[in-house]
């Protein structure tokens, strides 16, 4: 024992180690009444290292080759010792994280985590979610399936909507002037890269959320409350250290979460065509366009608005816009949101229903994204393209008009 | 607030529900992969029929003989006609430019077809070839309208025709009937679509039994472990409460 002491002294001498166990760990204090939704933080990340590491196994057979990227998926799926396994739990990885974002997203939102003094932590989250989508987006395309090819290809020529520069932009990105081989090898290159820039965002979020504490369930600040726990006089009176309590805690959420995802890696990897969609299971062609091209499940309520909204002039630049513009609203939530409480649970009827509204718009846009446009389908994603604005652009208004409850001083059960 | 959101899901659950069908309608494959001599039997019919023009060049002959319970031996007698080689995939020796020129188009690996179409659209297709003189081999087909590829299984099944019923001026399949029968009755026809349906299912994913298999063990593990961390949660958590 003393000699593991004596290492600890020697490595604090030179490095903070002991220092940042206890700010971060041992000695910070979240918030005692963390429910449910707490858990999605720790598996998010569970989830980022899963998909680097199977990653990194899979670069290790795969071949960003137009001729040969197919055959290799394959070459790993039957001839790679364990390559089935890998794949799959990289492929479900890929839909578990946008599962558990998402959910990490709605906590977000509903226990108004995004408000101050957590604005930057918010925003910091809504880059890390840019990232993901461009991570998942060039990732893809390397099973080099028909669904990987015509969906990068419906994705880079949103990119060649955009008036005067658009086809010189569309080229630039894909390296030629269809997708091709040397689209390929970059969005490999690219693929790479950004999940280690995605653990880094994750990093600073985590600092972010350190210097600001956890929001939790009531919306209230226990750094601002009372004084004085069973571990600490001077820390809030409604926290615990997280480790352990939070440490063991999230071992069980991950032990939950992990049996749903084996569950679908061992009985359901394709979930449906869903995770993974049927017509991926045909090579890349370039000369044959499927008759519906839908983007993976993650992406469908963003594809949906793009769709709902109506070309100008033939250009489809306007929708472009749309499908741009409602992911950089959610960068400003945190100065839309004027209710003077922050959870739901002491928010008026007006806020319960606007999201009741949003989460059903949000889930029908993404079933719609996923369908083939008729008259129907196209009047409802614009009815929910519609709901899906007007949630953050009315909100100014009726996060103030909404009766709320008084927030109590500490923390509910 | 959950009532609200149940409610909120219920009223679009019809919305939801309008998912579209179209296609042909398909019969239900009911293949079995832990029969093994239905395998067997579909692995023969490939050899035989499909690897002239299709190739599975993802699958190896060996990997096929372990699998589907056969010595190296019994493959290379019955089942390997295009090389002599147990560790080779299943190549074709025509060549994809001859291909086109004959059929129109390359007729498609066959690796993993069944997971790009699935495999009631493999068995209801494989049994849809009808007469049809206008068309260069002279059938045609209700699943894949105008396809260029010719009743292999012709031997088989015999000779049948479509009929159509007119709906609105629109050509709508009703039924086929037998013109000339096969060397097979329409049931054992239908078990050997089945067993070759089987096979190309094995074939599209080698391992999916073994991963079944094994996914209950990984699923039992983990649940003993979710025990354990929720008693060592609890345990820990006395202090909280």
């Amino acid at each position: 024992m003393s000699t593991m002491k004596n290492m600890v002294d020697w490595i604090d001498e030179r490095f903070p180690l002991t220092k940042v166990w206890n700010e971060h760990l041992a000695q910070y204090y979240a918030p005692k009444n963390f429910n449910f939704w707490y858990f999605m933080g720790s598996l998010a990340m569970l989830v980022l290292v899963n998909q680097i590491l199977t990653g990194i196994w899979l670069a290790m057979s795969y071949k960003p080759d137009a001729d040969l990227a197919f055959g290799s998926v394959e070459y790993i799926m039957r001839d790679v010792d364990w390559g089935w396994l890998i794949r799959y739990l990289h492929s479900t990885g890929a839909s578990a994280f946008f599962i558990v974002i998402y959910l990490h997203m709605f906590r977000g939102l509903i226990y108004g985590s995004y408000r101050k003094p957590r604005e930057l932590l918010w925003i910091i989250g809504v880059i890390i979610y840019l990232a993901m989508m461009a991570t998942a987006f060039f990732g893809y395309l390397l099973p080099w399936g028909q669904m990987s090819y015509w969906g990068a290809q419906v994705i880079v020529n949103l990119f060649s909507a955009v008036p005067v520069v658009g086809e010189e932009l569309g080229v630039w990105i894909r390296g030629d002037y269809v997708i091709s081989d040397a689209t390929l090898n970059r969005f490999f290159a690219l693929h790479f890269l950004l999940p280690f820039l995605l653990a880094a965002l994750v990093f600073v979020h985590i600092v972010a959320l350190h210097k600001v504490g956890s929001n939790n369930p009531d919306g209230i600040e226990i750094k601002k409350g009372l004084k004085g726990n069973k571990w600490s006089d001077s820390a809030p009176a409604d926290g615990i250290p997280f480790h352990p309590y939070y440490s063991v805690k999230d071992i069980a959420g991950v032990a939950g979460f992990l049996f749903l995802f084996a569950a679908a890696v061992f009985f359901a990897p394709e979930m449906g065509g869903y995770f993974i969609e049927h017509p991926n299971f045909e090579p890349a062609n370039p000369l044959k366009t499927p008759e519906h091209i839908a983007p993976v499940w993650y992406f469908t309520p963003f594809y949906a608005i793009l769709r709902a909204v109506p070309s100008i002039a033939g250009s489809a630049f306007p929708g472009v816009v749309a499908m741009g513009a409602s992911i950089v609203i959610m960068f400003f939530l945190p100065w839309l949101d004027r209710s003077p409480v922050k959870s739901i649970r002491y928010k008026g009827p007006i806020f319960k229903i606007a999201i009741a509204i949003f989460v059903v718009a949000f889930i029908m846009l993404g079933y719609l994204g996923t369908q083939p446009t008729t008259d129907l389908y196209k009047l409802l994603a614009q009815i929910g393209t519609v709901a899906y604005f007007l949630f953050f652009l009315l909100m100014p208004i009726y996060s103030k008009l909404d009766k709320t409850k008084p927030v109590p001083e500490r923390v509910t059960k | 607030m959950k009532k609200l959101i149940v409610a909120f899901l219920l009223a679009a659950a019809p919305v939801l529900g309008l998912a579209a069908g179209g296609g042909a309608h398909l019969d239900k494959a009911n293949i079995d992969l832990g029969d093994k001599a239905s395998l067997q039997r579909g692995a023969k019919l490939f050899v035989n029929y499909c690897l002239s023009c299709h190739s599975a060049k993802y699958q190896r002959y060996n990997r096929m003989a372990k699998d589907l319970g056969m010595t190296e031996e019994e493959v290379k007698e019955n089942l390997m006609f295009t090389t002599d080689k147990i560790g080779d995939t299943m190549q074709i020796a025509m060549a994809e430019e001859d291909a086109a020129a004959w059929f129109g188009t390359a007729p498609p690996d066959l690796s993993v077809i069944t997971r790009a179409r699935g495999v009631d659209w493999i068995y209801t297709y494989l049994r849809s070839f009808y007469l049809d003189e206008s068309r260069p081999f002279g059938v045609n087909n209700v699943v894949f309208p105008d396809v260029g590829m010719p009743n292999v299984l012709w031997q088989l099944q015999g000779s049948q025709r479509a009929v159509f019923q007119d709906h609105d001026g629109q050509k709508v399949f009703e039924k086929f009937e037998l013109v000339d029968p096969g060397t097979m009755s329409p049931e054992q026809f239908d078990g050997a679509v089945r067993d070759l349906t089987a096979f190309l299912s094995y074939v599209g994913e080698p391992i999916q039994m073994e991963r079944k298999r094994l996914g209950v063990w990984v699923l039992l593990f983990i649940a003993v472990f979710f025990v354990f961390a929720y008693m060592l949660k609890k345990e820990y958590w006395k202090d909280v409460h």
